[in-house]
C-alpha cells in the first residue's frame, strides 16, 4: 500500500469521528490529526466537506471522505490486506450495515432526545431510546462483541452508547442504560472500553462530562428547549 | 428446507423503496418471487422477516431476510458477484457512490411531506428540496464527469443509479399532480438528462408505475392528509 497523504478531519468529543480514529488505529494507519473548531470552521473542512461541512472527514492523497459510516467501509475496503473490519459474508454484512443504520437513524436520535430534546417529548423519547437499546441488547445475545469474540464495525459504530452515553447520563442525573434492564449491553460497554485500542482512542472523561455541562447551560441560557446539536 | 437458492422481495409498488430492488434484481438477472403487500394490512411474513420496522422491502434469501434497500442492494452486489457490478470496484469511487445514496435519502420523506401541505408551506417545502437537488446538481458533475452514459447492455444502471431513479423516475407525474416545476432542464441540466437516460433502460420501464395509476394513488394520499381539498 502506497504510503500517500492521510489526514482526519476531527473533533475530539465527537462520538462519528472517533469512530474513524479506532478504524485507522485497527488497522495499524498512520495519518495527522486535525482538530476542528466546530464553531468556526476551517476553511479546509468546507473545501473538503462543502455538502455537510461537518466532521469526521478523511483526505487520502487530497481525495475526502465524508460520513463516518462511508469512510468505515472505505478503510476496509481499501486496507483489505489488514484484519477486516466488516464481517466476510455478505449476509452478515447485512446484519451489520442494517444494525449500523439503525443506531444512527434510530437509536442515537432517540437517546438524544429523551435527555436533552424539549421537555413534553422526553418521556416519549425515553421509552423509545428504551426500545431501540433493547434491539441492540439481543444482538448481543450469545457474543461478547458485536463483531463476535473481538471487536469489529458494529461496537466501533455502537462507541456512543459505550461511553458517551454515560457522560449524557451523568449530566443529566437520568440512566436508562441500567444492568438490571440491559445486561449484555452493560458488559458489553466494559468489555468495549477495556480494549487497549479503544481506550487510547477516547476522549478524556471529565473533559467530555464538563463539555456537556457548558453546552446544556449554554442552551438554557438560550431558551433554546431542544436545540442541542448532536455531533 | 427446501428453500435453496431461492430469492423472494416484499414490496409495494409505490414504494420507491422496494422498486430499487425490483430494478436491481432485473440487472443482474436474477429469478426472484416478488410478493405485493398491503401496506393497511401487511402479511405474517412482512411481520415475522421484519419485526423492527415492519417495512417494505425486505429480501428473503434462502429464508434469510435483509431488510433497508440500501444494504439490500449491496447484498445484491456481495452475493451476485458476476457482472454487472451494482457498486464501483475503486474503494474511493465506492466512497462517493454511497456519500451520495445517503445524500438522496432524506428526499423521500421531503416529498412525502409535500403531500401533507399546501399554500406557502407547500412553497417552503417545494424550495426546500430544490435547494437540495442544486447541491445534488453540482455533485453529481464529480460523479458524472462527462454527463451521464447512455445506458446500453454494456453499460447498465448501477447503485446510484438506481436509487437516483427510484426517486426521481416518476418526477414528471408527481409535478403534473402538483401543477408545480421543480426539475427543469434549465435549473438541472445534469440530474434531467439522467432521468432521461434513465427512462430508456428497459428494467427501468418494467419498474416504473404507470401513470395513472401512480396519479391515482397520489390524490388518494393527497385526501387523506387534506380531506378539505378533495
Amino acid at each position: 500500500m502506497a504510503d500517500l497523504e492521510m489526514k482526519l478531519l476531527g473533533l475530539w468529543c465527537s462520538p462519528f469521528s472517533r469512530r474513524v480514529e479506532l478504524a485507522l488505529c485497527l488497522k495499524g494507519i498512520s495519518y495527522d490529526y486535525i482538530e476542528e473548531d466546530i464553531q468556526n470552521k476551517s476553511p479546509e473542512l468546507l473545501k473538503y466537506n462543502p455538502v455537510h461541512k461537518k466532521v469526521p472527514v478523511l483526505v487520502r492523497d487530497g481525495k475526502p471522505i465524508a460520513e463516518s459510516l462511508v469512510i468505515l467501509e472505505y478503510i476496509d475496503d481499501m486496507w483489505d490486506d489488514k484484519p477486516a473490519i466488516l464481517p466476510q459474508e455478505p449476509y452478515e454484512r447485512a446484519m451489520a450495515r442494517f444494525w449500523a443504520r439503525f443506531i444512527d437513524e434510530k437509536c442515537l436520535p432517540s437517546i438524544w432526545k429523551a435527555f436533552w430534546g424539549p421537555k413534553k417529548e422526553q418521556d416519549e423519547a425515553e421509552k423509545e431510546a428504551c426500545e431501540n437499546l433493547k434491539a441492540l441488547e439481543n444482538e448481543l445475545k450469545g457474543k461478547k462483541f458485536f463483531g463476535g469474540s473481538s471487536i469489529g464495525y458494529l461496537d466501533i459504530v455502537a462507541n456512543f452508547i459505550a461511553y458517551w452515553l454515560d457522560a449524557i447520563q451523568k449530566t443529566a442525573g437520568k440512566t436508562i442504560l441500567t444492568k438490571e434492564s440491559f445486561p449484555l449491553l452493560s458488559q458489553w460497554k466494559v468489555d468495549f472500553v477495556a480494549c487497549k485500542v479503544v481506550k487510547e482512542n477516547l476522549p478524556p472523561w471529565e473533559r467530555l462530562v464538563a463539555y456537556y455541562q457548558i453546552r446544556i447551560e449554554a442552551a438554557k441560557a438560550s431558551n433554546d428547549d431542544g436545540k442541542i446539536q448532536i455531533y | 428446507m427446501g428453500e435453496e437458492g431461492s430469492v423472494k422481495l416484499h414490496g409495494m409498488w409505490a414504494s420507491p423503496f422496494a422498486r430499487r430492488v425490483n430494478l436491481a434484481l432485473k440487472l443482474k438477472g436474477i429469478d426472484y418471487d416478488y410478493i405485493e403487500e398491503d401496506l393497511a394490512n401487511k402479511s405474517e411474513e412482512l411481520l415475522q422477516y421484519n419485526p423492527i420496522s415492519k417495512k417494505v422491502p425486505v429480501l428473503v434469501h434462502n429464508g434469510l431476510p435483509i431488510v433497508e434497500s440500501l444494504v439490500i442492494l449491496e447484498y445484491i452486489d456481495e452475493t451476485w458477484t458476476d457482472s454487472p457490478y451494482l457498486l464501483p470496484k475503486d474503494p474511493y469511487q465506492r466512497a462517493k457512490h454511497r456519500f451520495w445514496a445517503a445524500f438522496f435519502e432524506p428526499i423521500f420523506d421531503m416529498m412525502k411531506k409535500t403531500l401533507m401541505l399546501q399554500g406557502e408551506a407547500l412553497e417552503t417545502a417545494v424550495k426546500e428540496l430544490s435547494e437540495k437537488l442544486d447541491v445534488a446538481e453540482h455533485g453529481m458533475k464529480e460523479i458524472y464527469p462527462n454527463g451521464v452514459p447512455s445506458f446500453s447492455q454494456e453499460v447498465k444502471p448501477g447503485y446510484l443509479d438506481i436509487v437516483f431513479c427510484s426517486l426521481f423516475g416518476t418526477q414528471d407525474v408527481i409535478e403534473e399532480f402538483f401543477g408545480i416545476k421543480v426539475m427543469t432542464p434549465e435549473r438541472y441540466p445534469l440530474l434531467v438528462s439522467w432521468i432521461d437516460a434513465l427512462k430508456q433502460v428497459p428494467q427501468v420501464q418494467e419498474v416504473t408505475p404507470p401513470k395513472e395509476k401512480l396519479l391515482g394513488f397520489l390524490q388518494f394520499l393527497r385526501q387523506k392528509y387534506l380531506p378539505q381539498n378533495a
